[in-house]
């Protein structure tokens, strides 16, 4: 257990190593000592872009890596995702729908109907995995990404005639290069949910266990598993409204925690938290580095990075990833 | 006539597919055509209407002939990355050679070199999963699909890279547009075309013996890998024509197979082919005509035929089609 947690503080030494480098890279001139001197425009900069910009990050990768772990346990599979199950969609159209009806609502409204959409759209997906058939584990993300397109063609015919089409952009690809003090203050709620995850980690893994044994051990399993869908669905619409769409992030993340150690969850979410925010750090750093002074956005860069790691996931599994 | 080849109980149902087809394809001709212009809108129309026709068989003949390889029904070849490969190559060609270079090249020589790249992709990936892995037909398509996750990403990539000028190069590219047909591609996609109709008609039995399963097929004495590889490279053919002609769609090919297997149940391969791409001629040609020539609207019959063909796929999961 010693080693472990020598891990873990290294782990955390990355981190705050990667947020440092964070805050000090960017388009604008500064520099952290002319802040320390108390020059005003280098202390703005900070305070009103890159601090925000880091914590952001830092808060989409541990929700994002943590609303994965507990989907996947809700499902029982291992392929699952906000985005491979029709959330991150549903939560995109509801943004749309907001737009078009709502179009001067505070963010927090717009977040509040997009919320109401990806939890639909969750709900929907859970009622068509019931209907697959049990033992064809790889069947349920390829339901579940066709879903996401189907919701998807939807949300294009609406902005079609909405004349929106440019606002699909918006949430196709996440970015962190708009996130500005006052306007990313909404993603605390998913380091709230996050840690509402955490607080309910036992019940959820008994949940991963199946409907029989967890009821058998006393769980209230309706109950539970509608507080892991509230949790999974918000974050993804939080992070949808605010940053964009991040793909296969809460995929990737907890396949490789729970290679490393099995399915408890309490062990999991902290790892599962630090591994999120370090690769999210590290690609928005990337992003910013590559093609300086201009951004790549970090849903690209993720995209890419994200659908490789997939790929050896599903091709380099060996029995383990299935179940 | 062989005993096996339409039985008589279908013979009315295609031929009034067969009808419908014609009447939509004289209403395209007929409809909206200002006085005097007769001569010009003729002309203008024939490539026009040849390519939809294209389209619709390329869509409904590859769709059919997944369903029937992968024994899924709830599954489309498009969401197998073949359009993201497709545009990848668009984007990557600019990105290498730059827009004009680009623009320069022989467009039936640059769309041969792509439709020989997606047919060693399919084969590729088939042969590659069936050989060093398992035969999970489910993990095949999966993997498909993350790569298109990761080829979009790419060309995502890609795009952000290059100059906006030679971006627009890409840009027509990304959407489907069935009223700005690519017409320089029209005869050499004929030529492929005509090329897989002697494949599709001549295997028509092989595909039926195939759709019974792996282990009855070969027990039948079908050459499995043989007529599965045949399948997955007229399948990449297929859609590189579709998708070079109108560009990406995604759930057309559900929505009229699903429509031909409801009108003509429990029909032979050969049956139902002729009966798909028929309705795919009625649906796309009759909704061009209505769309483009009444109501006047120009792009949006893509985006009305795929969210449609979504909801078909939707309806289809919540009734239990996947078990």
């Amino acid at each position: 257990m010693k080693s472990l947690s020598l891990h873990m503080l290294l782990a955390l030494a990355a981190i705050v190593a990667m947020a440092m480098l964070s805050l000090t890279i960017g388009a604008a001139d500064m520099s952290i000592s002319a802040v320390w001197r108390g020059q005003g425009d280098d202390t703005l900069i900070l305070m009103a872009s890159r601090v925000p910009r880091t914590l952001a990050i830092i808060l989409t990768g541990i929700s994002m890596a943590i609303s994965g772990l507990i989907f996947q346990m809700l499902t029982r599979n291992k392929f699952v995702e906000p985005a491979t199950a029709g959330t991150t969609e549903s939560a995109g159209l509801g943004l749309l729908v907001a737009v078009f009806f709502l179009p001067s609502a505070p963010l927090i409204v717009k977040m509040t109907v997009a919320a109401v959409f990806a939890i639909a759209g969750t709900v929907l997906f859970l009622r068509i995995l019931d209907r697959l058939p049990v033992h064809e584990p790889l069947l349920v993300p390829l339901v579940g990404l066709m879903l996401g397109g189907v919701i998807g063609a939807v949300g294009t015919f609406f902005a079609y005639q909405a004349d929106l089409l440019q606002y699909l952009g918006i949430w196709t690809t996440g970015e962190f290069s708009g996130v500005l003090r006052g306007r990313y203050e909404i993603l605390w709620i998913t380091g709230i949910l996050a840690a509402l995850g955490y607080v309910f980690a036992d019940r959820f893994s008994i949940m991963g266990m199946g409907k029989d044994v967890s009821v058998t051990l006393g769980l209230n399993y309706r109950g539970v598993m509608w507080v892991g869908l509230l949790i999974v669905s918000i974050i993804s619409a939080v992070v949808v409204v605010t940053v964009g769409t991040i793909p296969f992030l809460g995929l990737i993340v907890p396949n490789i925690v729970s290679r490393m150690m099995g399915d408890n969850l309490r062990a999991a979410v902290p790892w599962a938290a630090s591994l999120g925010a370090g690769l999210l750090l590290l690609c928005d750093i990337l992003g910013r580095v590559v093609r300086a002074p201009y951004e790549i956005p970090i849903g690209t860069i993720f995209g890419v990075i994200g659908s490789a790691v997939f790929l050896y996931l599903l091709l380099g599994r060996q029995s383990h990833a299935i179940r | 006539m062989r005993s096996d080849s339409i039985a008589p109980r279908f013979g009315l149902r295609l031929g009034l597919l067969g009808g419908a087809a014609l009447i939509a394809v004289a209403l395209f001709f007929v409809l909206g055509v200002p006085a005097g212009a007769w001569a010009f809108a003729l002309k203008f129309r024939v490539g026009k209407v040849v390519a939809l026709i294209l389209v619709a068989f390329a869509i409904s003949a590859s769709t059919q002939l997944f369903h029937v390889t992968t024994r899924n029904q709830i599954l489309t070849p498009a969401i197998m990355g073949f359009d993201a490969l497709y545009l990848m190559i668009q984007t990557g060609l600019v990105y290498s050679i730059g827009g004009m270079a680009t623009l320069s090249i022989d467009p039936v020589a640059k769309f041969s070199a792509e439709v020989v790249a997606m047919m060693v992709f399919s084969t590729g990936l088939f042969l590659w999963l069936f050989t060093a892995k398992s035969r999970d037909l489910h993990l095949l398509v999966l993997v498909g699909i993350i790569f298109g996750a990761l080829f979009r990403s790419l060309s995502n990539f890609a795009a952000r890279m290059i100059d906006p000028n030679d971006f627009v190069v890409v840009q027509g590219e990304m959407f489907a547009r069935f009223n700005a047909v690519n017409l320089d591609l029209l005869w050499i996609s004929i030529l492929l075309c005509a090329g897989t109709v002697p494949i599709l008609w001549g295997m028509r039995h092989q595909f039926d013996v195939l759709s019974l399963g792996r282990e009855t097929a070969i027990n039948l004495g079908l050459r499995y890998k043989r007529v599965m590889l045949i399948s997955f490279a007229t399948i990449g053919l297929l859609v590189s024509v579709s998708t070079a002609l109108v560009g990406p769609i995604t759930f057309f090919g559900l929505l009229v197979t699903h429509l031909a297997y409801r009108f003509l149940p429990g029909a032979r391969f050969g049956v139902t082919l002729i009966a798909t791409t028929l309705v795919a001629i009625v649906t796309l040609v009759g909704g061009q005509a209505i769309f483009e020539h009444v109501l006047g609207f120009k792009g949006t019959l893509s985006v009305v035929i795929d969210m449609l063909g979504g909801l078909v796929f939707l309806t289809l999961l919540l009734k239990g089609a996947a078990k």
